[in-house]
């Protein structure tokens, strides 16, 4: 195993982003990304980045841009296409000792390598008790909102939280995807790290130059308030905090849970907001039906129920295919929407 | 501009020990007497190991068993031709060959009937677990065999497939990688004629499926799978060529599956009675042994006294795997992630109260 140096590990407050230093580059979740990899291939020779267009291109969001240069072609691999064999590939690499990074380019071509996630790597720990491991990452972006062709908008985490044997990672910031990435490439299992697409360049923020983590399974709160709870995830946590702002100027104060990680879910952190709040909105923009929103109200009525003044509501993609980019917007939970479910929970 | 001729691919068969025992001295690989008697008695253990397996699902000690009967000369052939250091990636009838690489046998009777702790080799041993869903093996094949690569190890990886495994797109992704990466890499493909009720025909219209590595810039090559020398010499060239770095190979190895898919299946529904009499006389253990007898190599006692200890071996397997206590049900649980997640724990709880009560 390898030792590496001791790592500095900044912990968020309780609940609240943890701020880096004002003197930290300002830099895009995309730039975030590829610091996170740059950094920890840096530290640790195991990890293997491969995939479609990663190398020379850098990745088609650049998202892995110099790493080639950087690291060179046996630790930065173009593949071929083929989705399976580079998540099966990653497999064979996991259990010899290496730690694949691997993309698949977007969400919606991940459904040929669902094969070696579901009945491999998310399974290789339990089917040899514990002989053998599978520590990688499997990255891919996620989401609409860039009007991209079809099969490049798809959010569909609850294939995967519903999966059992690997971790699903949604960043909605750059701080948290640096820090959450690097956990995820420490993670001893599988992780799903999916990259909120609209957002890859849509911001900056200021990102430590330095290796740091984010721990996995742990909520953050990055806006505190009394009357509801928005809980999101990914893109949708800047919704909410935009629906957040635009009520508070109505004097509604509301509170945002970011989850960062839906499986395993911090279900304290998420329980502990909605009984002080009483009211709770989920916003995603997956598929209503059998979404990971329909789980969080279970937790909910089954940790919170009889602190709740409204029935939680939710806000979310409808039940239909992802409609291309000329109608994307009408399939996408907005700040109008995220409003208005939130003045409905109020005056229920 | 004419029409020109810019690939043309050859197939080679390699056949060395005929069914009815010719031999071909100069293809014969120099093998000494007790290696190839080694052989003869490892394809033996592994049929009485295989048909025990049938016997134990017969009597509801066994859950779904694969049989392996009639490809022993192919799993013994490349068992032989493989190091400490190589490993084996298996699909599901590769019993024998596991047996000969270090999975102890009442570890593998367990995994059939259906306890987890089966898949769970001992430490060093370099085999993957059983994979069922065909073809999904053949990719971490290629991936072994690219670790083994970039470790410069003096190793290869061996991954096994049906014939109905060329069919998935698995199969098709594996060579390709591998042949691009150059990836120290066997291929064995046990055509056994049947995929379930789907006769070989039905997976392919290619003539070969040797052929099939030529498309990936590899070498193929088809051998008598129930001739154990041929097996043998295809895999020492395969593994030789993986481990010094000259890239992956196919080898399709023609064999017959002498048994049913599994005990959950009857071939009678959809085979012929000849066919099957035809295959049994191309049988690969008795092809051995007369090879063996006619060198001088053998006799009836020798063969009734490895029965014997073939059969008390089994034995022992049986009485280690009967041996082994009931798994905890909280096992469930505890080899999900490398630490047990809140949510799960307390699942645990609730199941735990649940047996306790």
């Amino acid at each position: 195993m390898n030792a590496g140096r001791p790592l500095h590990t900044r912990e968020p407050e309780h609940g609240l982003h943890a701020v880096a230093p004002a003197a930290s580059p300002k830099l895009t979740i995309a730039q975030a990304v590829c610091g996170a990899l740059a950094s920890e291939m840096e530290r640790d020779e195991r990890i293997i980045v491969l995939g479609e267009d990663v190398g020379i291109n850098g990745g088609v969001f650049r998202a892995t841009d110099g790493l080639l240069a950087q690291f060179g072609p046996e630790r930065v691999m173009d593949t071929p296409l083929a989705e399976g064999a580079i998540i099966g590939v990653s497999v064979g690499l996991a259990v010899t000792g290496f730690r694949p990074v691997a993309e698949i380019q977007f969400m919606g071509f991940v459904y040929p390598a669902v094969n070696q996630i579901l009945a491999h790597a998310a399974r290789m720990r339990n089917r040899t008790r514990g002989r053998l491991q599978v520590p990688m990452v499997i990255r891919m972006p996620y989401g609409g909102g860039i009007h991209a062709p079809e099969s490049h908008s798809e959010s569909y985490e609850a294939l995967f939280v519903h999966s059992p044997g690997i971790k699903v990672v949604v960043p909605s910031n750059p701080y948290d995807a640096k820090g959450l990435l690097i956990s995820a490439i420490r993670d001893e299992d599988p992780v799903m790290f999916l990259e909120p697409k609209r957002i890859y360049r849509a911001f900056r923020e200021p990102v430590p130059d330095e290796s740091y983590t984010v721990p996995i399974g742990t909520a953050a709160v990055p806006r505190t308030g009394g009357d509801v709870t928005l809980i999101a995830w990914g893109a949708m946590v800047r919704i909410c905090l935009d629906a957040a702002a635009a009520l508070e100027k109505d004097g509604v104060s509301v509170e945002v849970v970011d989850l960062r990680t839906l499986n395993p879910l911090d279900r304290d952190t998420l329980i502990e907001s909605v009984v002080k709040t009483g009211r709770a909105v989920v916003v995603h923009e997956a598929p209503r039906t059998a979404g990971v929103g329909a789980e969080i109200v279970a937790l909910i009525n089954e940790h919170a129920l009889l602190q709740l003044e409204a029935p939680v509501s939710r806000v979310t993609g409808f039940d239909t295919v992802m409609p291309y980019a000329r109608l994307e917007e009408h399939y996408l939970p907005n700040r109008d929407r995220v409003v208005a479910a939130v003045r409905n929970v109020l005056e229920f | 501009m004419p029409r020109t001729i810019i690939h043309e691919c050859a197939v080679e068969r390699l056949e060395i020990l005929g069914p009815e025992g010719q031999l071909d001295t100069e293809l014969m690989p120099e093998l000494d007497d007790e290696t190839v008697r080694a052989l003869y008695r490892d394809m033996v253990r592994m049929r009485t190991f295989d048909d025990k397996a049938v016997k134990l699902q017969r009597q509801g000690r066994m859950g779904t068993w694969a049989q392996l009967k009639g490809q022993e000369a192919i799993q013994a052939g490349v068992a032989l031709a493989m190091i400490e250091s190589d490993w084996l990636i298996p699909a599901f009838r590769e019993h024998g060959l596991m047996l000969l690489r270090g999975v102890p046998g009442h570890l593998i009777y367990a995994y059939w009937a259906g306890d987890e702790r089966g898949a769970s080799f001992p430490e060093g041993v370099r085999c993957l677990p059983i994979a069922v869903p065909v073809g999904s093996q053949l990719t971490h094949g290629a991936g072994i065999g690219l670790s083994l690569k970039l470790r410069g190890e003096h190793a290869a990886a061996v991954t096994f497939g049906g014939d109905g495994a060329t069919s998935e797109g698995d199969f098709h992704e594996a060579l390709n990688f591998a042949g691009v990466f150059g990836t120290k890499t066997v291929f064995v493909i046990q055509n056994n004629q049947w995929a379930i009720s789907m006769p070989r025909k039905r997976q392919t219209s290619s003539p070969t499926l040797a052929q099939k590595a030529d498309a990936y810039g590899i070498p193929g090559l088809q051998v008598d799978g129930n001739d154990v020398f041929a097996v043998y010499t295809a895999a020492v060239e395969a593994f030789e060529r993986a481990r010094s770095g000259g890239g992956p190979s196919l080898i399709e190895a023609v064999t017959y599956r002498l048994g049913d898919h599994t005990t959950a299946d009857d071939a009678t529904r959809y085979r012929t009675g000849e066919e099957l009499e035809y295959w049994q006389r191309r049988d690969p253990i008795p092809r051995l042994r007369r090879h063996l007898e006619g060198r001088g190599l053998w006799d009836a006692e020798q063969d009734q006294a490895l029965k014997e200890e073939a059969v008390r071996w089994v034995a022992s397997q049986v009485d280690a795997f009967n041996a082994m206590p009931m798994a905890d049900p909280g096992d469930i649980f505890r080899f999900m992630y490398h630490e047990v997640p809140p949510a799960l724990a307390e699942q645990l709880e609730w199941l735990e109260r649940e047996v306790r009560a």
